[in-house]
């Protein structure tokens, strides 16, 4: 896993567009409608996710190794 | 890593209130990140807006703020610029709120080239109230107003700021989140009224009313439809159709702007007393 993924959940309203936008398939929606990370590893941080959140309740990092 | 735009947000009054997937969330960071880029001293920058779901930004922003009158955002920022003209000042405003009942401010602040920077959250309807018909309403559209579809001609901010007086008009939209920040960035650099229209999407009132109740969709139908402005000039007329539009800057001039054309009149005039 190359990336590190934050969320503030209480922020997020589960509109979807980081599921939508992210090329990699990584994110769902849960049952209650809050963002999902279902697969991590996949995650190739390319920010989209982050860039269009109206919610600024998704970060991504690149992990730095160590 | 907490981001550093987070400085610019009143972290009390978050998540916003804004539907689920609304442009305007996109929008306001766009605007506090332009900020950051450009370096403002957030103590000499003030952000005015007006009434509507749009104007309800400044509300958020850790900045000093001004929540004025539906229409009316534009001349309670002349009257901040004239009286301190080394504010940064930034309007905040919607497309009913700058287009419709404060249509005539909108260009008489073009016509004086008074240096603000007004940022336009075009969302195509009265968000706010409920989805009426707004002038920006593409002709053809629904709202509660115009349930057949819209049948007035639509009015482009972008030409009605140039026409009037504007020395920097540029467009672009919440999925072209960087390009929109530099468009508001470089709107910074301009020393006269600069204008941006920011396509924003309202997935409740505009998107319910005409299909596109999705704001994935919404922004969807902006990616495919925006077009850079050099591609849009080598475009021929009949490849101009459908909804494509040009984003970009889109105009710019220089002009002495109302501040300094004023400063003149108080020294001829003998002085404010300073
Ligand atoms: C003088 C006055 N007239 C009417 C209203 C009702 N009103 C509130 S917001 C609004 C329209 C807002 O539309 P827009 O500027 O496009 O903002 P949006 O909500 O779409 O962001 C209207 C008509 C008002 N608040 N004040
Ligand atoms: S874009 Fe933001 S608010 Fe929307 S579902 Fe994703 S994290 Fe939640
Ligand atoms: S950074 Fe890119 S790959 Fe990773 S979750 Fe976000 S959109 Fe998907
Ligand atoms: S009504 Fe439209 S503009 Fe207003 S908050 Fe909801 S989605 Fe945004
Ligand atoms: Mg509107």
């Amino acid at each position: 896993m190359n990336s590190e993924i934050t969320l503030k959940l209480p922020r997020c309203k589960g509109c979807g567009i980081c599921v939508a936008f992210c090329p990699k398939q990584v994110l769902g929606l849960s049952e209650l409608g809050k963002v999902v990370i279902l697969k991590a590893d996949d995650c190739i941080a390319c920010g989209q996710c982050e860039l269009r959140c109206p919610d600024y309740a998704i970060f991504v990092d690149k992990k730095v190794a160590k | 890593m907490e981001r550093s735009f987070e400085q610019y947000f009143r972290q009390n009054r978050l998540p916003h209130l804004w539907c689920p997937g609304c442009g305007n969330g996109i929008a306001t960071k766009a605007i506090v990140q332009a900020i950051e880029k450009k370096g403002l001293d957030r103590d000499k920058t003030i952000i005015v807006s007006g009434i509507g779901c749009s104007s309800r930004a400044s509300g958020y922003m850790d900045f000093d703020t001004l929540h004025t009158a539906h229409g009316r955002a534009i001349p309670f920022a002349t009257g901040i610029k004239l009286a301190n003209p080394e504010l940064n000042v930034v309007v905040i405003t919607g497309d009913g709120d700058c287009t419709a009942i404060g249509g005539n401010h909108f260009i008489h602040g073009c016509r004086r080239n008074v240096d603000l920077t007004v940022v336009l959250f075009n969302n195509n309807i009265y968000g706010m109230t409920g989805g009426q018909a707004s002038p920006m309403t593409p002709t053809g559209k629904k709202a509660t107003t115009a349930p057949y579809g819209a049948v007035d001609p639509t009015f482009d901010a972008c030409k009605l700021a140039e026409a009037a007086g504007a020395t920097y008009v540029a467009r672009s939209t919440a999925y072209h989140v960087q390009h929109l920040t530099d468009m508001i960035a470089n709107g910074f650099d301009n020393k006269g009224f600069s204008f941006i229209e920011a396509m924003v999407q309202c997935p409740t009132a505009y998107g319910r009313k005409n299909k596109m109740s999705d704001p994935v969709e919404l922004m969807k139908w902006m990616r495919d439809n925006a077009v850079m402005k050099a591609a849009w000039d080598k475009l021929p007329e009949d490849k101009k159709v459908g909804d494509k539009f040009p984003i970009g800057l889109l105009y710019q001039d220089t002009e002495v702007d109302y501040a300094t054309a004023y400063e003149h009149v108080i020294e001829v005039a003998g002085g404010a007393g300073k």
